[in-house]
């Protein structure tokens, strides 16, 4: 244990004197820092740039190894390691926000002086490390400090994360809040309120049939109104899936997995192919019956209409877990006690449901409030929220301040809704699952709600069907529309190939594979996190767990455009500069998907008995052997479906991407608003069919390497007593 | 058998004023236990009593509140589990699902970096110690329920604990099972020497396998003693309730002196052992077999039979008297009596005791 702090340690000092503390011009890895002369670790800014500011971060290094030689006592010399660790720290990144060339700074009247109003460059990888092995010194004297629960594995997991949520989700956030708040370079709170409760972002003259509403009542409405379409589709499909003998379930299941893996234009395109106004059905209506053709979908129905196709299947997936979950011994039970199954149903199952229907609206909720790919196609007039973002930073006005303000907006009514669910579910508790089997028939569907559910589900599929053969077809196709003669040409485009000189031609190319390898990248540190994350929340301990938790479920609740626009404003500048890079791709990817990680971990490890762990714990092997040997080896079904998800949604994503994309590292999802901007649909879709495969694929492979190993687990089984 | 599994290392347990709380709970108030090396001391109450927290506290699961914890005369307080010579058998086996048997066994070896052959070598020795020589490469899930019991007493005693803790280790088990298994139990600890801590809810089955029963309640130590100090001695009423069926009936204490009082009973003096009682209302422990069911043309307690079980060697009677219910066990014999017959109550006076009110 002393050994691990040691390690720490020098490797601090280490590389405060030969790492560069600041960003280099040209880059870490091409190491022209090395030899270009000028003062660049540490320990040579404070000696030769007279960078006071870092001599504490130094001195913490050289104390604490000082204290690790002559403090003999191993409690005592963790608590002061501790300390110096603490005041290490807090010097370091204090000296961070205040010491900076330009952009926002914080305590600006703190410090004074030429060098210090010079500022420095942002922090560069010897900072990076200093901060790191601080951290971590300071977690692992933590865990031999205190008395009792000393695990140093678990005090650095906790410190790790706790430490990069709130560089990553905490600190933009609040470069945002800062940003709204700000009138003319200084803060202002009286300025903020008008600004926020304008009509322009809260009007309300649509409801009054006197023009268009503010974009926030907008969102309001557009997301209310898919929160209950989405749960009332997807619980008639739960109920058919659970409740009826009806055939082509596995078709249904598919239907269903399907839009997890489309892009996020492509039903909005489907779409405007399908009922735009040169779309096919809008044409057969106007020969047939002599219809008008109208641009109604462009506008609330249109995103309204694709969103209901977009998220039905996430209510579906919430709400078959809680169909299933009503045990079919409760309604056994409502039967003999001679209520027919309307009433079952009406008075027994229903009741059982209410919150999963309650947390089904919430997500869609969320997701439609937070959806901007569909309003970015479809919008026309009609605008929301997260596009006006998008526009205020993008567009021909260009208004940061507005960006933020409207942020704010969208992002109170986001964690509303968290707050709202978190009350509603943390207050009752309907869980019927004992752990116990259960045998038994759940009841049937009386005839006429059976109906029902076909009639508004079955219809619906068939529509996702025709939407998706669509997507197939205007790929293949010259020009919707207009010319439907088979080509290649859009795949060829795309995608070309040039065999005589080994090339790639395609335009699609570059941002295909920066798209592949930052996914790749992505995917499993969001795994990696997110599943420590669960294991930490499920398995340990520890002061502040609630807060924790809370913390690492926010950045769900954050939407991406909110995100993606608070990235630009904080990472823009010192001390963390990071825009242009594809490391701030894969950080953005990271912290967006990880709350999936931690929800898909927690449930996996409730499963797993906790005595498991003890049992580990009591033979001799510390935390860190039982997670290696017992728990990830338990945990195959989750990692793969954590790897899946965050790899599928850093293809997919587009919200906050499209904010951090560069000319450099350019993302397929960007690129395909950039052809549907220019109204090049055949490409967009030729691409988006291009990138559904890979992600098939992928799953597929993913599915192959990990596999699902199965035992026949007896931790869980009751035998008879 | 010559085994390398020896019993060099059994420590004593010594709690020292161990409080534990939860919150605003206190799930122990000031507990001050010692556990005789090479003994097996039972820790016995009903649920929620703090005996289950009380193993964890040896095992390093949880951390005590206050007090220090001692275990082969190091204090091992501030330790936690991982760093600790104990082992523990777990009610619900836990055994890694994903693991043969023999790397089940042979974990809490490789975890400390004994090289794999030995470690095997060693498991199969423990294994053959439970009986299940042979078992090593199967599953835990292709075992019957006792064949996990025992692979997972095989996985704890490999490591020559210190102290092996059991945590309601039979009550996965069926009846019929229970029984043998819990004296292989007892056997295997007497032969190695281990001294055991045995937690469970049955006072049958801690009376069966112990030195020493600690039985708490309330969050602290009720009584401690022997099986037969606490069956025979019971110290509260609780006790007496508590290990063995009793019925407890309300008395007045006319007179105590040596260890002899006597005791009025529905108008009937009677004399029966009591130690430190004084005069006074108190509590009459009469265990089933003390009474003996006569006709009632005898002298004594009269009551009317309200419920009469035939169980084969034995008779189980509820008979209302005046003084309560009160529940009978009696030979089966020819005449043996019914529902609603009126019978006189014989009390056997060295079975009977009394106790606190």
């Amino acid at each position: 244990m002393k050994r691990t702090v040691y390690a720490w340690l020098l490797l601090g000092l280490m590389s405060f004197v030969f790492l560069p503390w600041h960003m280099t011009r040209d880059g870490f890895t091409s190491f022209q820092w090395l030899n270009d002369g000028s003062p660049s670790s540490g320990l040579f800014m404070v000696l030769e740039a007279s960078n006071w500011w870092l001599i504490p971060t130094g001195l913490a290094f050289v104390a604490s190894l000082l204290v690790q030689f002559f403090v003999a006592a191993p409690v005592a010399r963790a608590k002061i390691t501790l300390a110096i660790a603490v005041m290490g720290l807090f010097a370091t990144v204090l000296q961070g926000l205040v010491i900076v060339v330009n952009g926002p700074r914080a305590f600006t009247g703190l410090l004074s002086g030429e060098i210090v109003q010079a500022g420095q460059q942002s922090m560069g990888i010897g900072a990076a490390v200093c901060l790191i092995s601080l951290l971590f010194a300071f977690s692992v004297s933590l865990s031999q400090s205190g008395k009792g629960q000393g695990d140093a594995f678990v005090t650095s997991t906790i410190a790790l994360i706790i430490s990069l949520v709130a560089v990553f989700v905490f600190f933009p956030v609040m470069h945002i809040l800062i940003r709204a708040f700000e009138v003319d370079g200084s803060l202002s709170l009286i300025g903020f309120f008008p600004r926020f409760f304008s009509s322009e972002i809260w009007g309300l003259n649509c409801l009054i049939g006197a023009g268009s509403c503010g974009p926030a009542i907008n969102s309001l409405i557009l997301a209310t109104m898919t929160g209950a379409g989405t749960t009332a589709l997807g619980l008639s499909f739960a109920l058919i899936f659970t409740r009826t003998d009806f055939k082509a379930k596995k078709l249904l299941r598919i239907l269903t997995v399907l839009p997890i893996i489309t892009p996020p234009f492509v039903i909005g395109l489907a779409l405007i192919l399908l009922f735009g106004r040169t779309g096919a059905v809008t044409e057969f209506f106007a020969e047939m019956f002599g219809m008008e053709k109208t641009r109604w979908l462009y506008g609330f129905w249109g995103v309204y209409f694709a969103q209901m196709l977009s998220f039905t299947p996430i209510a579906f997936l919430v709400l078959i877990g809680v169909v299933q979950g009503v045990s079919p011994s409760v309604e056994e039970a409502s039967q003999t006690l001679d209520a027919d199954r309307w009433q079952t149903f009406r008075y027994v199952s229903l009741p059982l449901m209410r919150p999963g229907i309650a947390n089904a609206f919430l997500l869609g909720f969320i997701e439609s409030i937070a959806d901007f790919g569909n309003p970015l196609v479809l919008g026309g007039n009609f605008s929301v929220l997260s596009t006006d973002i998008f526009f205020a930073i993008v567009g021909a006005v260009a208004s940061p301040t507005k960006a933020a303000v409207l942020a704010v907006a969208l992002l109170t009514l986001t964690l509303s809704a968290f707050m709202l669910q978190r009350m509603w579910l943390g207050k009752k508790s309907y869980a019927t699952i004992t752990g116990k089997a259960d045998s038994g028939q759940n009841a049937g569907l009386n005839p006429v709600l059976r109906f029902i559910c076909y009639a508004t589900a079955l219809p619906w599929a068939a529509l996702t069907l025709v939407v998706y053969s669509m997507i197939i077809f205007g790929s293949f196709v010259k020009l919707w529309g207009y010319n439907h003669s088979f080509t290649l040409d859009h795949y060829i485009r795309a995608f070309g190939f040039d065999f005589s000189r080994w090339r790639f031609t395609g335009v699609a190319w570059d941002s295909y594979f920066t798209t592949l390898s930052i996914a790749t990248i992505a995917a499993p540190l969001t795994a990696i996190i997110g599943l420590a994350t669960a294991y930490l929340l499920v398995r340990q301990k520890f002061w502040g767990k609630e807060a924790f938790e809370f913390s690492t479920m926010l950045s769900f609740a954050v939407p991406g455009t909110v995100i993606g626009v608070s990235y630009i404003m904080a990472f823009n500048f010192a001390p963390i500069e990071l825009t242009g890079t594809s490391i701030i791709l894969i950080i953005v990817f990271v912290f967006r998907n990880m709350p999936v990680g931690v929800r898909g971990g927690i449930a996996a490890m409730s499963q797993l008995d906790k005595s498991l762990d003890e049992a580990s714990i009591t033979l001799g092997a510390n935390s860190f052997t039982t997670v290696r040997r017992v728990i990830l080896p338990l945990m195959g079904p989750a990692i793969m479906a954590a790897l899946t998800y965050s790899f599928v949604r850093a293809i997919t994503a587009v919200s906050a991407v499209i904010f951090l994309v560069s000319a450099r590292h350019n993302m397929a999802t960007s690129f395909i608003v950039g052809r549907v901007e220019n109204g090049e649909f055949g490409i967009a879709i030729a691409y988006s069919a291009v990138l559904i495969i890979t992600m098939l694929t992928a799953i597929l492979i993913l599915q192959g390497l990990i596999g699902v190993r199965r035992l026949r687990r007896t931790d869980r089984v009751q035998p008879s007593a | 058998m010559n085994n390398s599994i020896n019993s060099n290392h059994h420590g004593e347990v010594r709690f020292e004023n161990v409080i534990k709380r939860y919150g605003n709970v206190t799930a122990l108030k000031g507990l001050d236990i010692v556990i005789e090396p090479g003994k097996l001391v039972t820790l016995l109450g009903p649920s929620g009593c703090g005996k289950t927290t009380t193993l964890r506290l040896i095992a390093g699961l949880e951390m005590a509140s206050e007090g220090n914890i001692f275990i082969g005369g190091e204090n091992v307080t501030h330790l936690t589990a991982t760093y600790r010579r104990v082992s523990m058998v777990f009610q619900s086996y836990a055994l890694f699902p994903h693991m043969t048997v023999r790397q089940n066994v042979a974990y809490g070896l490789t975890v400390k970096s004994v090289p794999k052959n030995e470690a095997y070598q060693k498991a199969d020795e423990g294994l053959e110690l439970v009986g299940l020589a042979g078992f090593g490469d199967r599953l835990p899930s292709e075992l019957s329920g006792g064949q996990q019991q025992r692979v997972a007493v095989a996985r704890a005693i490999v490591l020559e604990p210190e102290v092996l803790l059991l945590d309601e280790p039979l009550s996965n088990l069926d009846a019929k099972l229970r029984r043998h298994v819990r004296e292989e139990i007892r056997q295997l600890q007497q032969r190695l020497g281990l001294t055991a801590v045995y937690v469970t809810h049955d006072q049958e089955e801690a009376m069966a396998v112990s030195d020493r029963i600690i039985v708490m309640n309330n969050a602290e130590i009720a009584q401690e003693g022997s099986p037969a100090d606490l069956y025979e001695r019971p110290a509260s009423s609780f006790i007496a309730d508590f290990i063995g069926d009793a019925n407890l009936v309300n008395c007045e204490v006319l007179s105590a002196e040596n260890n002899k009082g006597e005791v009025m009973l529905a108008g009937t003096k009677y004399a029966v052992a009591s130690d430190g009682m004084t005069k006074g209302d108190a509590k009459l422990v009469l265990r089933p077999h003390a009474l003996e069911l006569l006709s009632p043309d005898h002298a004594g307690l009269k009551g009317e039979v309200s419920y009469a079980a035939y169980l084969g060697r034995e008779m189980q009677y509820t008979i209302d008297t005046e003084v309560g219910q009160l529940f009978a066990i009696a030979p089966v014999r020819a005449n043996s009596f019914a529902k609603g017959d009126t019978v006189s109550l014989g009390i056997n006076e060295n079975l009977a005791r009394i106790v606190k009110a």
